[in-house]
């Protein structure tokens, strides 16, 4: 199956899946139970409660006694505004998934309170998302989105420094940045759950997710310069990261190239992942024997399987090139401002 | 109840009366269970699904009310369907598009079949379970089950502005249709201010909803509010809880070890 066959049918059931669930925005980001072997749920429910613990406690600290109604009604705001969509083309629409906008506006540890919040209300009340692969969506969209999301819009605002693009443009960059590394994170536990190999998932999950965070990153985009017009106070604060902070976006960006590092290397050998899940106890590998002892065992498709990795090898040189362009763009600002 | 968009079904049964947190821990543990099953277990699968069925009547749910909500995660299937050609196995058939070939073999669209049903039994058990409790007793039973106190407050102030946001969204909507007549790609202006627009939107209901939430603040205060949400605590479970609670486990471990042994 070539990458563009299947990114292209996975736009045409993404778009009927847009119909589905009262949360409107049903993206392919949230992951139905099902679909995730019981241990890597279980790995990524331990990474998530343990992050997102840390996060409720920065909070508690950071935060008066005016976080809750602050963060659940924003939480509200995020719900909705996700089923706030545009047309693109012929029947595909770009909408938001939020989680940069909310860590431009709230700071990292708010904005994964508020994104945890809306995850969890939509798989456990809407079943847009699994509830034991919870945990891993909560990961994706909650931690790495947020993560990623601070760190490349902290990283931009102080590449580009005082010019007037400077906040829509970090905004775009980093919310399409967001949207496609979290897709790469989902694509990797897909494939470890030995649900869909890695040389398919990563290029479709990524090739979609490059389009779909171009929506992303335009209204992220559009809401900043909307919120600076109307409330520039807001805009502001959660611009200047503090120092405790800094530590913080270079680890979104870190997580970033790990994630793009670790895609286009887990593409090219589709048959590592599920080697380490089956190391792992994979369940059916008791009982599926035979087929670990065929050798040779060929993917379908040479042809297949080179466009796949090279797709996902060119993307994510793309993302690192870029986010090691901007580190080396920052230090000599740094630099030449001392 | 607050809005349609509510999934619980308010109905007379056992299943609407059981105690929450009884009903989320089988829930959860169902859908353990479920994950946990082999590749191509079937009849442990149609056992869950009677299951589930049985649970539906006798809930006075209706059998097509969860079989048809339960198709929500269909779209995602798709994500599964490369297992159809990249397990090995017997040769099912051969698909061409073009220069490729595509083997389909059994192995495969067994694996596939299985992860759209297990996928497809877990939904089930999620609806079942927010169809017949109430959104503000399933808060109770995760905050007794320890869920993190500051994020159930939140999730429970979320629930109240959630239908209202909603509402909000879609009279934006409807602000927005009636100025741009219909926008789609060729009426509308461009890509970007289309875009723009949404993200303008967005950025209003942000400042909206700040400046709720500060006024939200301050309706708490004037009620007392001090910073901790304090909530009921919930009783002991009775003996017959603990009786269903046991049933249903009694009848998981059941099915999973008949899944494991003999799929």
């Amino acid at each position: 199956m070539s990458g563009n066959a299947v990114v292209s049918s996975v736009l045409a059931l993404g778009r009927i899946a847009g119909g589905y669930g009262p949360s409107g925005g049903s993206q392919p980001m949230h992951i139905p139970d099902g679909f995730l072997s019981v241990p890597v749920s279980i790995l990524f429910w331990v990474v998530s409660i343990v992050v997102i613990g840390y996060a409720l406690r920065r909070v508690s600290r950071e935060l008066d006694e005016r976080k809750v109604p602050l963060l659940a009604v924003l939480a509200a705001v995020i719900f909705a505004g996700q089923m706030l969509n545009f047309t693109v083309t012929g029947g595909t629409s770009g909408h938001l998934l939020g989680a940069t906008l909310a860590a431009a506006l709230l700071g990292p540890w708010a904005a994964m309170v508020v994104m945890t919040a809306v995850v969890s209300i939509q798989a456990l009340l809407f079943q847009d998302g699994g509830i034991l692969v919870l945990g891993a969506n909560l990961f994706n969209m909650a931690i790495v989105g947020v993560l990623v999301g601070y760190g490349a819009y902290q990283l931009l605002l102080r590449a580009f420094g005082n010019r007037r693009w400077a906040l829509p443009v970090s905004g775009f960059v980093a919310a399409w940045l967001s949207i496609f590394v979290a897709a790469l994170s989902c694509a990797l536990q897909l494939a470890a759950s030995g649900t869909s190999p890695a040389n398919v998932s990563v290029p479709a999950m990524g090739g979609i997710h490059a389009l779909i965070g171009i929506g992303e990153g335009l209204i992220t985009a559009g809401a900043l310069v909307f919120v600076l017009a109307a409330r520039p106070d807001l805009v502001a604060p959660a611009a200047k990261a503090t120092a405790g902070q800094k530590a913080l976006w270079i680890g979104g960006v870190a997580l970033a190239v790990v994630l793009a590092v670790l895609s286009p290397l887990a593409s090219a050998y589709p048959d590592g992942l599920e080697w380490v899940a089956e190391q792992h106890g994979f369940l059916e590998a008791a009982r599926e024997p035979l087929y670990n002892i065929i050798p040779d065992y060929v993917f379908p498709g040479i042809a297949n399987e080179a466009v796949a990795t090279i797709v996902a090898g060119v993307l994510g040189a793309l993302v690192v090139a870029a986010a090691a362009y901007l580190v080396a763009q920052g230090v000599r600002r740094r630099a030449t401002q001392q | 109840m607050p809005d349609i968009l509510d999934p619980y079904r308010p109905r007379a049964s056992l299943l609407h009366r059981a105690d929450p947190r009884v009903k989320v821990v089988v829930a959860v543990a169902s859908i353990v269970v479920t994950a946990a099953l082999p590749l191509g277990a079937w009849p442990s699968y149609v056992l869950l699904l009677a299951a589930i069925l049985a649970l539906a009547v006798s809930a006075r749910l209706g059998v097509g009310f969860t079989l048809t909500r339960g198709l929500i995660a269909a779209p995602f299937a798709l994500a599964a369907l490369p297992l159809v050609f990249s397990t090995p196995g017997a040769p099912l058939g051969s698909l061409r598009l073009g220069p490729l070939a595509l083997d389909a073999t059994v192995p495969g669209l067994e694996r596939f079949l299985s992860v759209l049903a297990k996928s497809y039994l877990s939904v089930q058990f999620a609806i079942l379970l927010t169809a017949t409790t109430r959104f503000t007793e399933l808060l109770a039973a995760v905050r007794a089950l320890r869920v993190p106190r500051l994020l159930v407050a939140v999730f429970g102030l979320m629930w109240r502005y959630m239908f209202l946001f909603v509402h909000e969204v879609n009279r934006l909507r409807i602000a927005r249709d009636a100025r741009s007549a219909d926008i789609g790609p060729k009426s509308g202006g461009t890509l970007a201010w289309r875009a723009r627009v949404t993200g303008g939107m967005v950025g209003n209901l942000f400042v909206r909803g700040y400046e709720r939430s500060e006024r939200v603040y301050q309706a708490m205060l004037a009620r007392g509010y001090d910073g901790e949400v304090r909530t009921l605590p919930m009783g002991r479970l009775s003996a017959s809880q603990y009786g269903i609670l046991a049933g249903s486990m009694a009848i998981l471990a059941f099915l999973a070890v008949l899944g494991i042994l003999f799929g």
